[in-house]
């Protein structure tokens, strides 16, 4: 189950729905909002997503993670919206018999709504400026998709 | 002298209506967050193209990437009528 969220992240119902008498191992990752990026100080941020899409790309990679993986369930939830630093903007919970395949499911799963979901976020930096995230290098568009400089929050 | 006219291609140019919804950086360039028109462009590369040279979008076609109807698709497709266009800048989620 994958869904947008306009609102702060509850966890709790989240893993409440994944439990399963099969399972031995639950995985859960909380993406937060940090204070700083490309060593810039940042104050808040905007998630702003094209939802339906998104929710049917997110659901192709949680369908992927199963067959991958062989996990028994997987959820998450994003936000969107303005978050401020701390707040939770992404949720993964992966269940599975064992651990190494939830653990690789979770990674998995994260590394693919980085990268696939239509999501973007603009940041706001102390002393006011604001950008949109990976779209301001105009002359090089190798950099504009390149995660090498943005590790997770 | 002769004046060659290519009849043919005029021939192949057809209008159809299509709705652009724009989001981030390219809803703040347009200044809208979705425009109906009337378009010749004969792919979503043209019709890409044509909406940054007269709204001066900042991203290259080669940073983004193009939906239909709620789907990813290939720049080269051509635009049917009724049609509900996405330019999707790089992303940022997570």
């Amino acid at each position: 189950m994958f869904k947008f969220a306009a609102e702060k992240i509850e966890i709790e119902p989240l893993k409440k729905s994944l439990e399963d008498d099969r399972a031995g191992a639950v995985v859960c990752f909380e993406g937060i909002v940090r204070n700083h990026n490309e060593g810039k100080a940042v104050v808040a941020l905007e998630y702003e997503a094209y939802e339906t899409l998104g929710v049917t790309e997110a659901e192709k990679i949680l369908a992927e993670a199963s067959t991958n993986f062989g996990i028994l369930n997987a959820v998450c939830v994003h936000r969107v919206g303005e978050l401020k630093v701390g707040d939770m903007a992404v949720f993964v919970a992966v269940c599975s018999a064992h651990r190494h395949e939830a653990y690789q499911a979770s990674r998995y799963i994260i590394d693919e709504i980085k990268t696939r979901l239509p999501i973007w976020k603009k940041e706001t930096y102390a002393g006011g400026s604001s950008s949109w995230v990976n779209c301001q290098h105009l002359n090089n568009a190798a950099a504009c998709h390149s995660e090498a400089s943005h590790g997770h929050k | 002298m002769e004046i060659a006219v290519n009849k043919g291609a005029e021939k192949d140019m057809v209008t159809v209506n299509v709705t652009v919804r724009y989001f981030a950086i390219l809803r703040d360039q347009r200044g809208a967050a979705s425009e109906q028109l009337s378009t010749e462009a004969a792919s979503l590369s043209e019709l890409y193209d044509s909406l940054a040279t007269t709204h001066g979008f900042s991203l290259k076609q080669d940073q983004l990437r193009v939906a239909v109807n709620d789907s990813f698709v290939d720049w080269r497709e051509q635009l049917s009528e009724g049609a509900q266009v996405v330019f999707i800048p790089p992303v940022a989620g997570g």
